[in-house]
């Protein structure tokens, strides 16, 4: 590579990194809490647990569960019911004041073999929500998730460029070098390089599905507008249907249950709601084996007649956007993968603040050039003559 | 052969690495609880070691 690539590379580099450094530091920062959220929630007690009960003892009817969440919040609707993946006794009801999507919303944790108000969860409110907003929208809803995915493109970006420069950087150096002994500058070069080079994989793996998450709404509403309308085109103009005139959801489930057989259920989405059209309550439900977990089969449901609609084919780019989510969060291999998550996440930390670094001290490297320029013992290695240390001034 | 041996000395534990990552990121989706994980802790317990190792050591 001669040096005028070389120069061209290093400065996609600088301005890609440089523009998205401090938003990334802050999703590292925030996102490392945000590994052990079901931990945290355990010791802050904010975790809703169902109380222990045999296996096989009796559930009560969703329809009474509904009832008695509605019962919490008359003036309120049901937007989705869902259940906690390790956690069948337990109904989690999220109530709004319409069902278009909205920040306010109340939950309401319903044990389901007696049908009782175990909790009323706070999801909008502590550390954790200050950690999750920041760290998903910034607090500015679409606009903002949309902005930090395209901080993580730059991230990307910067991966990229930064493996290239690894080369002409390395030329003269073994793997894993960290010239400790010289200037503090080549000592935090060297461990941005060996950071960088060594979380490249996971870095850009985590980098690269954040970002997609950030499309997930948009990925969601394309998936209607593709998918549902022309199965909805039947139910054109009709307004969303009633609660009064809504068939019993324990029997839409079990007709769902019936319709996608072995798979487990994941959430409901009620009508109206941004998940399922005006006319059906639609059953998602996840797959039994350890990869199908991840997926969802969605399964319509006509709110009115307790009937099945369609249990359509989950198209590509939602598939991508599921199996996305856990390769982001690091949450499917146990607790020994969150600590390596989190230990991945501040090296990413390092390489962040160390590339900031480098950049803040780049004076130095003008001028160390010409005090290096006494003639190199020999076998001496000689990074300041190296193509790489010029074009950074 | 000079210019291959210089290619594996610049990118061969790079690229060993990566391949691990990659190894322990998808092992463990088709895994739960099972040889899937315990792999996965290797394969992505490794990089971060090396990390430690050359970062930490004093010469």
């Amino acid at each position: 590579m001669n040096s005028g690539k070389i120069k061209a590379w290093a400065w996609v580099h600088k301005w890609s990194s440089l523009v998205c450094t401090v938003f990334m530091l802050l999703l590292c920062i925030t996102g490392l809490p945000l590994i052990f959220h079901h931990e945290i929630g355990h010791l802050l007690g904010t975790e809703v647990e169902a109380p222990k009960m045999p296996a096989d003892t009796p559930r009560v009817s969703l329809d009474r569960v509904l009832e008695t969440a509605r019962a919490k919040h008359p003036d309120r609707v049901v937007q989705f019911v869902s259940q906690p993946e390790d956690d069948d006794g337990l109904w989690l009801v999220t109530l709004t004041p319409t069902p278009e999507p909205t920040e306010d919303f109340k939950s309401v944790a319903i044990d389901a073999r007696t049908g009782e108000v175990l909790a009323q969860p706070k999801f909008d409110e502590g550390f954790m929500y200050v950690m999750f907003k920041l760290h998903i929208d910034l607090f500015a809803g679409l606009a903002g998730k949309l902005f930090l995915g395209f901080m993580g493109l730059l991230l990307l970006v910067a991966i990229a460029s930064g493996v290239v420069l690894y080369a002409p950087f390395m030329r003269k150096l073994d793997f894993g070098t960290v010239r400790r002994e010289k200037r503090p500058r080549l000592k935090w070069l060297d461990l941005h390089n060996l950071l960088g080079i060594v979380t490249l994989v996971w870095l850009f793996v985590v980098g690269s599905t954040g970002m997609i998450n950030t499309w997930a709404d948009l990925i969601i509403k394309y998936w209607q507008y593709d998918q549902l309308s022309t199965l909805l085109a039947p139910y054109k103009n009709e307004p969303t249907v009633p609660v009064a005139e809504r068939a019993s959801v324990q029997r839409s489930m079990e007709v769902a249950h019936r319709q996608a057989p072995g798979m487990k259920l994941s959430f409901i989405a009620f009508p109206g709601t941004s998940f399922s059209s005006p006319h059906h309550t639609t059953f998602f439900m996840r797959g039994a084996e350890p990869f199908t977990s991840k997926l969802l089969q969605p399964v319509l449901v006509d709110a009115k007649t307790a009937q099945v609609t369609a249990a359509p084919k989950m198209p590509w780019y939602l598939t991508a956007l599921l199996v996305s989510q856990p390769l982001h969060f690091g949450d499917y291999a146990g607790m020994p993968m969150q600590i390596i998550w989190a230990l991945l996440d501040v090296a990413t930390i390092i390489v962040l603040g160390s590339g900031l670094y480098l950049w803040l001290k780049r004076g130095h490297a003008v001028r160390a050039p010409a005090a290096a320029c006494r003639t190199p013992q020999q076998g001496e290695p000689q990074p300041d003559s190296s193509p790489a240390m010029k074009v950074q001034a | 052969m000079k210019h291959r041996h210089a290619f594996r000395r610049m990118w061969g534990w790079p690229i060993v690495l990566g391949l691990l990552t990659a190894i322990g990121l998808v092992s463990a989706l088709f895994s739960d609880g099972g040889a899937g994980d315990v792999l996965a802790w290797f394969a992505l317990g490794l990089p971060v070691a090396v990390c430690a190792w050359y970062g930490w050591r004093r010469n």
